[in-house]
């Protein structure tokens, strides 16, 4: 860590930042076992970690595809066990005109703002894995 | 219900899509901008623009007019046309996006690194964007017979033409900005007027629209039969006017039908008199307005086998779409893919809170589509319906102007996926002259097929491309993306397995009469059983095949998977060419 010289105070914090970060990107690419590097010379590491993050990938899409749909999916097996379901009323709309209309859809939107939010994150932590010197 | 508004706006929506597609000729130059608007597009654009693709005629006037006629149970076209992007959102979206692909087949060749596959998959591609193209034109024939009492070869021949013009000289940049023009154009179509039938309906009183009684006429109401008719009056009823009825001729007489079935000939018109109650279509389950408001009342055969494979259909057809996966492309990264397909399920949602109302609204207003079985007209005729004068007429001007800008957008995305694929894969011709050629294919094939299909409701016909496409090329794509175990052989497999038989049940309900066979509703709604097909044949076959593992599936993996920004490719520099050969 430097110091600026005590005769010139300077007030700007990212001065400091500059100085001690590498200045181009050859340095970094120099490094010898970056995850990147693991993973473009398909090493056993390298590829462990993409197994990682396909995994990850996977189960988050499967599991919030399979609930929102899944929930969507008992419904016919519901009114047709129980016809005496369609009869109820919620809000002046018969049960099934209510949630087919009205439920569903901020649901499938809650469900995919979900997804999007956790398979972004997913990605930073894997971003933040392989670039680790 | 003729309407020179009506006429007015139908061209106004022609002549506005091809004044804007002519902007996009002028920035577009290269053949790069032809075929993916040179990837510049942000994904609010782009989520416009999908979903001004997406929302078809099966949207637009279809889904009202099912659930018109058959009630809640055709609620779940709209909830699995909507729930579709989710499950493309979850599994499929960014990878997609990733592999570089700009039409399946492209993806097909970036995976399995095989020339059989590609070619399988292009066939399929073509099939199931000819099938969807096939409702566009109907639909589009219906509205100008609506609106103008112009044959319906007229409304198909006018959207082939405008839509082939219009994607030969602009190609994708320009349609980029035709189809988000389209949704918000779409949007206030259906929007605006419901807005002001409500009004209406609450002014004449908020009838209840689940009376236990069957539909009767609120005022005599002149009906022109389109098709010789069948239907069943339930009493006595005294019409008017001019046509053939039971193979006899009448000529502007009282005419008494008494209680039974009637044919009644092409080209009759007839006026019905107020408060009689609706005779129906003997096809159609006749119910009172309380049986059809509730579940499994639509009167098919097996209704939860129905139901459940139009859930699989529209949920898992969605991704297999040609139209809907050369969007994909446009976006910069997989990233800024899946934020676009967020913003379209957003999108969707709204459009899709309107066509159920109107299905509502027609069971008072309109109900001798019934009899006529036009149920697909519902959402045309009910602006001049309900509201009097020149304000009903402009409603119903906006309405018709919606829908011919939802066949125009439709059809104009298929016509350019399937010009991609054609150019690309059948006729082998590069350029923006192979396109070119390709793009008067792709428009001619479904207008041909227009003349010999059986006019069944579009958003049926919709449906079954759904179905070819869920146990095709759905298959493909999941199975692709998630296991590095699919071979070459197990890819070809399961599209074959999965798609040729949901494509010859599609054909079939279509161009023939299966009538009410017991194996009907397997073939007008094959997916619950072509789609497990398909994956299972493709697992299958691949474990049987490991020896036909593609090539650097690894590095494929690894370019589907990672984010872009690291520069990953598996290739072993830090280069990232992700551009097409």
């Amino acid at each position: 860590m430097t110091t600026p010289p005590p005769r010139r105070p300077d007030p700007k914090p990212t001065q400091r930042v500059v100085v001690t970060s590498p200045r181009t990107r050859a340095p970094r690419a120099r490094r010898p076992y970056s995850g990147t590097r693991e993973i473009n010379e398909q090493s056993e590491l390298g590829a462990v970690y993409m197994r990682t993050l396909i995994r990850a990938q996977r189960r988050l899409g499967l599991s919030v595809c399979l609930v929102a749909t899944g929930a969507l999916a008992l419904l016919p097996l519901l009114f047709a066990i129980e016809p005496e379901l369609g009869k109820f009323r919620i809000l002046g709309l018969g049960l099934p005109w209510f949630l087919l209309c009205v439920a569903t859809c901020p649901m499938l939107l809650l469900a995919g703002w979900f997804y999007v939010r956790q398979a972004e994150r997913s990605e930073r932590e894997f971003a933040e894995l392989v670039e680790r010197p | 219900m003729t309407s020179g508004y009506a006429i007015v706006a139908v061209v106004v929506v022609a002549l506005g899509t091809i004044l804007v597609g002519t902007y996009g000729l002028r920035v577009s130059r290269t053949t790069s901008d032809f075929y993916v608007a040179s990837r510049t597009v942000s994904p609010w654009w782009n989520a416009s623009a999908i979903g001004g693709e997406y929302l078809s005629a099966a949207s637009f006037v279809g889904i009202a007019g099912l659930i018109f006629a058959y009630g809640p149970d055709m609620l779940w076209f709209p909830v699995g046309y909507t729930a579709g992007y989710l499950v493309l959102l979850t599994m499929v979206a960014a990878p997609l996006r990733r592999s570089g692909a700009y039409t399946l087949p492209d993806f097909a060749e970036a995976r399995f690194r095989s020339r059989g596959v590609r070619v399988v998959a292009s066939i399929l591609a073509l099939a199931i964007g000819w099938l969807y193209l096939l409702p566009q034109l109907e639909g589009a024939g219906l509205t100008l017979n609506t609106v103008t009492g112009a044959p319906d070869w007229v409304g198909a021949l006018i959207v082939t033409m405008v839509v082939t013009a219009n994607v030969m000289s602009g190609g994708m940049r320009s349609i980029t900005f035709v189809q988000a023009f389209q949704y918000w154009l779409k949007l206030t179509a259906i929007t605006v007027p419901i807005v002001f039938l409500i009004v209406a309906w609450q002014v004449h009183g908020s009838e209840s629209l689940t009376k236990p009684e069957y539909p009767v006429f609120r005022q005599d109401t002149e009906v022109t039969f389109q098709r010789l008719t069948t239907i069943h009056a339930d009493a006595f009823i005294s019409i008017t006017g001019t046509g053939e009825i039971d193979g006899a001729r009448v000529e502007n007489t009282v005419v008494v039908l008494p209680e039974g079935y009637h044919r009644i000939g092409q080209g009759s018109e007839f006026t019905f008199p107020k408060d009689a109650p609706v005779p129906h279509l003997s096809t159609m389950e006749h119910n009172t307005d309380e049986m059809w408001s509730l579940p499994m009342s639509s009167g098919q055969e097996f209704p939860v086998y129905g139901a459940y494979s139009l859930i699989i259909a529209t949920f898992l057809g969605t991704m297999g779409l040609p139209h809907v996966i050369v969007r994909f492309y446009t976006n910069p990264n997989g990233t800024a893919a899946r934020r676009t397909t967020l913003i379209v399920l957003g999108l969707l949602s709204v459009f899709y809170l309107m066509p159920p109302m109107y299905g509502a609204l027609g069971r008072l207003y309109t109900p001798e589509l019934l009899m006529t079985g036009q149920t697909d007209a519902v959402v045309l005729v009910l602006p001049t319906r309900m509201i009097e004068g020149v304000g009903g007429q402009l409603l119903g001007a906006l309405v018709a102007g919606g829908a011919f800008a939802a066949f125009l957008s439709t059809s104009s995305g298929l016509v350019v996926s399937l010009a991609g694929v054609l150019s690309q894969d059948v006729l082998r011709l590069g350029g923006v002259r192979g396109f070119r050629i390709s793009t008067v294919l792709a428009g001619l094939v479904p207008l041909a097929m227009t003349f010999i299909s059986t006019g069944m409701p579009v958003a049926d016909m919709v449906g079954l491309a759904f179905a070819v496409a869920a146990s095709s090329l759905c298959p493909l794509l999941m199975l692709g993306i998630w296991s590095s175990r699919i071979t070459k052989a197990g890819a070809i497999a399961g599209m074959l397995a999965g798609g040729v038989p949901a494509l010859t049940a599609g054909l079939v309900t279509m161009f023939t009469d299966t009538g009410d066979a017991w194996y009907e509703i397997l073939l007008s709604r094959p997916a619950a059983w072509t789609v497990p097909l398909g994956f299972s044949v493709m697992y299958v076959v691949s474990l049987l095949t490991p020896r036909h593992l593609p090539s650097g599936v690894q590095r494929t993996m690894v370019k589907l998977h990672a984010p872009e920004n690291l520069g990953l490719d598996g290739s072993g520099s830090s280069s990232s060419a992700d551009e097409r050969s």
